[in-house]
């Protein structure tokens, strides 16, 4: 009988071997296909294709146009026009792309043979460091030095100030990290949990169908497992969308403090 | 005692920092609930800082989660 494994399913195998490539300053960087890269070049596809064929200029939108501009309008109006106000219009193509290619990524690891890139650390851990970087960046261009303005609190007794500056620091610089094992740590949960429920189903079955009298009862759990398996499925495209969502909040969180600074902090 | 015992045990306990987001979630919606049965008209307006207050609680318990994996899986 085969082996329980369930951190097989994350794997990253070659598909395509690509000789590696010396790259200056980094050393042979390996360049083949893996199937990351596919599902990551499959979720780019759906993407661009989506908008490609909705992007018309009708007046009356179709259905399609009327779900890309449904698209808009939430990351417009709940993530950058809420959270960041009028300034936070610049940054909406970046959150965008955040929001759909993290919800699109997790999507497709749900499917039947899909793989979940985001389950992958080294993913997540590269959109969290584009995160925090896009931030410093726009903190330093937007204020130039007054950007430590945003670790000092405000009102309080200098000796005191400096203590919380510190404890400010560390918590400003553990955010990449967070925001990379938060999404990493749902999509790895989320289908782990379901592996194991899934063999819960083949075990209980095999040992309900092979035993005599009362291991019949496996039947039943084997049942009972399969009807989880269907509620954390319902509940794993539930937390798709919302770790998707939560990460471009944060990230428009995040960049609201650097942005508007001198405004109401 | 065995290391594969060891890594039972230590992955067991990290389980219990669940604990903790269990409660904080429960306390964040319990919370907006009883805000939003007094207020209807303003729930949804808070909506967005719900969900960004359940992803953060739930954080928590889920570094202690990948951490009892690490304590697991990872071949030292």
């Amino acid at each position: 009988m085969a082996a329980i494994e369930p951190m097989e399913q994350f794997l990253v195998s070659r598909i395509v071997s690509l000789p590696p490539v010396r790259i200056p300053g980094l050393g042979l960087i390996d360049l083949s296909i893996t199937n990351s890269v596919l599902f990551m070049l499959i979720a780019a596809v759906l993407i661009s294709g989506f908008f490609l064929i909705s992007a018309r200029r009708a007046l009356v939108p179709g259905r399609m146009q009327a779900l890309a501009e449904m698209l808009y309008g939430m990351v417009d109006g709940t993530l950058t026009g809420a959270i960041m106000g009028e300034r936070g219009r610049a940054f909406l193509p970046f959150v965008f792309t955040l929001f759909l290619m993290i919800a699109t990524l997790n999507i497709i690891g749900l499917a039947p043979g899909g793989f979940t890139v985001t389950s992958q650390l080294a993913v997540t851990a590269a959109l969290a460091v584009m995160t925090f970087a896009t931030v410093i960046v726009v903190g330093f261009a937007r204020n130039g030095l007054g950007f430590f303005k945003l670790f000092w609190p405000s009102g309080v007794h200098p000796g005191m100030g400096l203590f919380l500056m510190v404890i400010e620091l560390i918590s400003f610089s553990v955010r990449p990290l967070t925001l990379a094992m938060r999404l990493f740590g749902n999509m790895l949960g989320g289908h782990v949990v379901t592996y194991m429920f899934a063999s819960f189903v083949i075990g209980l079955g095999l040992f309900g169908l092979g035993g005599a009298g009362l291991a019949k009862l496996g039947l039943i759990g084997s049942a009972v497992s399969f009807l989880m398996i269907v509620a954390l499925m319902a509940l794993e495209f539930v937390v798709a969308f919302l770790q998707a969502f939560v990460f471009a909040a944060l990230t428009c969180v995040y960049l609201n403090e650097v942005v508007n600074l001198d405004h109401g902090h | 005692m065995d290391i594969t015992a060891a890594k039972y045990i230590g992955a067991g306990l990290a389980m219990t920092g669940l604990i903790g987001a269990g409660a904080g979630l429960g306390i964040l919606f319990g919370n907006y609930l009883q805000a939003a049965i007094r207020n209807p008209s303003a729930a949804a307006g808070e909506r967005v800082w719900l969900f960004l207050g359940m992803a953060l609680a739930e954080s928590m318990g889920i570094f202690g989660f990948v951490m009892g994996f690490i304590i697991l899986f990872v071949k030292v």
